[in-house]
């Protein structure tokens, strides 16, 4: 199998959905000629020609509003929203629009279209460069949200998008792009939107994230095996919405104990969802308090390098983390 | 801007024609007159008026192609939506929240219209939403056009989209941006502004400092009209120069229809607080329905047995309308977890 990074992963699935359906087209900011801000769309203005790779006016809930209108008109666009941080003047688009349209029309339209975003700290963007936006969007019933942490998923998970009738969010770690690297299965695959992922298989206890901090969390979960002897299950949810509650209740049944990690703000984030499932349906399984281990809650990721660290998860708070539960 | 004279193709229109176009008015008008009613008497829990708005949307209606262009409408355009097939019987199930009400299957409040069978796609509440989507839909339509997937020529596909919305609701970013994107890619867009006036209760002087919103059109490379929206004729002069201008390629064309809500915003309002019954009563004197009656009546078209006729067919229908909500069903409590997402088929 090649060997190639996240972001070649994300493009290739862009690349092949286009030559599958002429209704594919790509729209945002810079994705032309420039290829997108983080090369995403490289090259496929050149193949597919300004008519399905459309460079979009600098206003984000256009991009989204006309993705819907397009959506609606029977076209499969492939909205880019440069940095998930950019994604709340769409907000009303995303939330009170593409999410309700299905239900709100009594099943006659739907919204087959898929958002892409950025997301995530640690590559020095500051507050307005690093958000992790996923837990307003968790909240919306009829969105599906989707935070891939390898290529392979990237790649199958954007196909299974691109083809799904309902909206779409698609959060890409972006301090994974190019960091991430992994085997791709040659030829056509898609993965299923929904289904979790073992990451790694464990028995002493569950560790439950998505998207860089997948990534993070399978080497620390290394780490602890070599230095502490500890064995950690490592699931990788990368569906975040529908969320995989039998994936979860199945793990903590196994092991008795779980770490949820994000690197999203503490409060309110993705972490409580995961706890309340175990504590409403895995109570009975559970030898330990659920642990959440995730970004403080300050508005958002700072600027300088000190600060940026501070913030973010890594595998050595992971690790840490691990050893704290697993001596519970 | 608005200063291109247009030419009268509403001469041209045929008697059948300007008949069944009055007909769509006075039914609209005495539908909406009955939805008031049952407010009143407790039966119904909301309604949302188009009244006095009736000749900018019948007119818009009959300058498309009826059920086939696809059209965003937003609350007001009860009559808009009659011309395309919505039914009396349609409307009244949604006042009364039925089972299997046409437009969300009672999910949304009455006037939040949704009909695909007839190419009228579903608006929210929040106002202007609608717009940068039918750009989006504009921009469908030319981009299907341009890589071979539809014929530009094919009268039996969607060759253009109409949104529509009150002159406050420009005020919003989303006019903005839906308006921007159908001038840069000059889509084959017409916009509706029925500007009648008045925002629940705040003037047109309040929302923006140019005399027309039609001025505005420029900024954005689209061409840009107002018209008297109670005068039928007129509004179908303007609309069908902007269908002309999207079917062939010319681009997006926004419409202001000068017009007034002779009644509250809502059944929740009233608008005693913040306009003179002078006021009201001067412009129900410019009414369009009286108008295109008294025209009609001029020319020899309409006959006053004829209107008879009409008025009787118009409450035998609301009456049987009425009849069928009253009598039909809720919708089971269970049908609040109606499914939330399309199944993967529907792909």
């Amino acid at each position: 199998m090649p060997v190639m990074t996240l972001i070649e992963a994300v493009t290739q699935a862009m690349d092949e959905e286009l030559a599958r359906d002429p209704r594919v087209f790509i729209v945002g900011e810079d994705v032309g000629a420039r290829g997108g801000v983080f090369r995403a769309t490289m090259g496929l203005h050149a193949k597919y020609g300004s008519e399905r790779v459309v460079d979009s006016p600098l206003a984000e809930l256009s991009i989204v509003a006309i993705g819907i209108g397009a959506a609606l008109a029977d076209l499969r666009p492939i909205c880019e929203i440069q940095f998930a941080d950019f994604i709340h003047p769409a907000f009303n688009q995303i939330v009170n629009e593409a999410a309700k349209m299905y239900y709100r029309s009594g099943e006659q339209w739907n919204v087959p279209m898929v958002i892409r975003a950025p997301y995530g700290g640690g590559i020095s963007g500051a507050l307005y460069h690093s958000q992790s936006v996923e837990a307003f969007f968790t909240h919306v019933p009829g969105l599906k949200v989707v935070i891939p942490s390898t290529p392979q998923d990237a790649k199958g998970l954007l196909k299974s998008a691109v083809r799904d009738p309902n909206p779409v969010l698609f959060f890409e770690p972006k301090k994974g792009y190019r960091a991430i690297k992994g085997d791709v299965p040659e030829g056509e695959y898609t993965i299923p939107i929904g289904p979790a992922r073992v990451a790694r298989s464990g028995r002493d206890l569950s560790v439950f994230a998505y998207g860089m901090m997948a990534h993070y969390t399978t080497i620390a979960a290394e780490k602890v095996a070599r230095e502490d002897g500890i064995d950690a299950e490592v699931i990788d949810l990368r569906t975040l919405l529908p969320v995989d509650k039998g994936a979860i209740l199945e793990s903590v049944r196994k092991t008795g104990k779980a770490l949820v990690v994000h690197e999203d703000t503490f409060t309110m984030g993705y972490g409580a969802e995961v706890a309340a499932i175990i504590a409403d349906e895995g109570f009975n399984y559970m030898d330990a308090p659920v642990k959440r281990l995730a970004g403080p809650d300050v508005p958002a990721m700072p600027y300088s390098h000190s600060m940026q660290e501070f913030f973010m998860p890594n595998p050595d708070k992971i690790a840490a983390a691990i050893r704290d539960l697993a001596a519970y | 801007m608005p200063t291109k004279t247009v030419e009268r193709p509403s001469a041209a229109l045929d008697e059948q024609t300007l008949l069944a176009m009055f007909w769509t008015m006075l039914l609209s008008r005495r539908l909406d007159e009955r939805a008031w009613m049952l407010h009143r008497q407790g039966k119904i829990a909301f309604h949302i008026s188009g009244m006095g708005h009736e000749a900018a949307q019948v007119a818009a209606a009959f300058a498309l192609n009826r059920g086939v262009d696809y059209v965003h409408p937003y609350y007001r355009d009860l009559a808009l939506v009659l011309a395309l097939g919505v039914t009396p019987t349609d409307f009244m199930m949604s006042l009364f929240g039925k089972k299997n009400e046409y437009s969300s299957n009672a999910k949304q409040m009455p006037s939040h219209f949704s009909h695909k069978p007839a190419h009228i796609l579903s608006h929210s509440s929040p106002v202007a939403t609608q717009v940068p989507q039918a750009a989006g839909v504009a921009f469908a339509i030319k981009y299907q056009q341009q890589l071979g997937l539809a014929d530009p020529d094919d009268a039996t596909q969607p060759r253009l989209v109409l949104t529509s919305l009150g002159e406050g609701s420009t005020s919003q970013g989303e006019w903005h941006e839906g308006m921007n994107w159908a001038g840069v890619h000059k889509l084959p867009f017409i916009c509706l502004v029925e500007n009648n006036l008045y925002a629940i209760s705040v003037r047109v002087e309040e929302q923006m400092a140019v005399s027309n919103v039609a001025d505005r059109a420029g900024a954005y490379g689209v061409f840009g009209i107002f018209a008297d929206g109670n005068d039928i004729l007129a509004m179908y002069d303007a609309m069908h120069a902007a269908v002309q201008r999207a079917y062939t390629g010319e681009g997006p064309t926004l419409i202001e229809a000068k017009t007034y809500r002779p009644v509250p915003h809502s059944s929740d309002d009233d608008d005693r607080s913040y306009r003179s019954r002078e006021e009201v009563e001067e412009w129900k004197q410019k009414d369009p329905i009286m108008r295109f009656n008294a025209y009609l009546m001029g020319k020899g078209i309409l006959t006053q047995s004829l209107l008879d006729e009409y008025e009787a067919q118009a409450k035998k229908e609301i009456n049987a309308a009425q009849g069928a909500a009253e009598s039909a069903p809720d919708p089971d409590p269970e049908e609040t977890l109606s499914p939330v997402y399309a199944p993967l088929e529907a792909n």
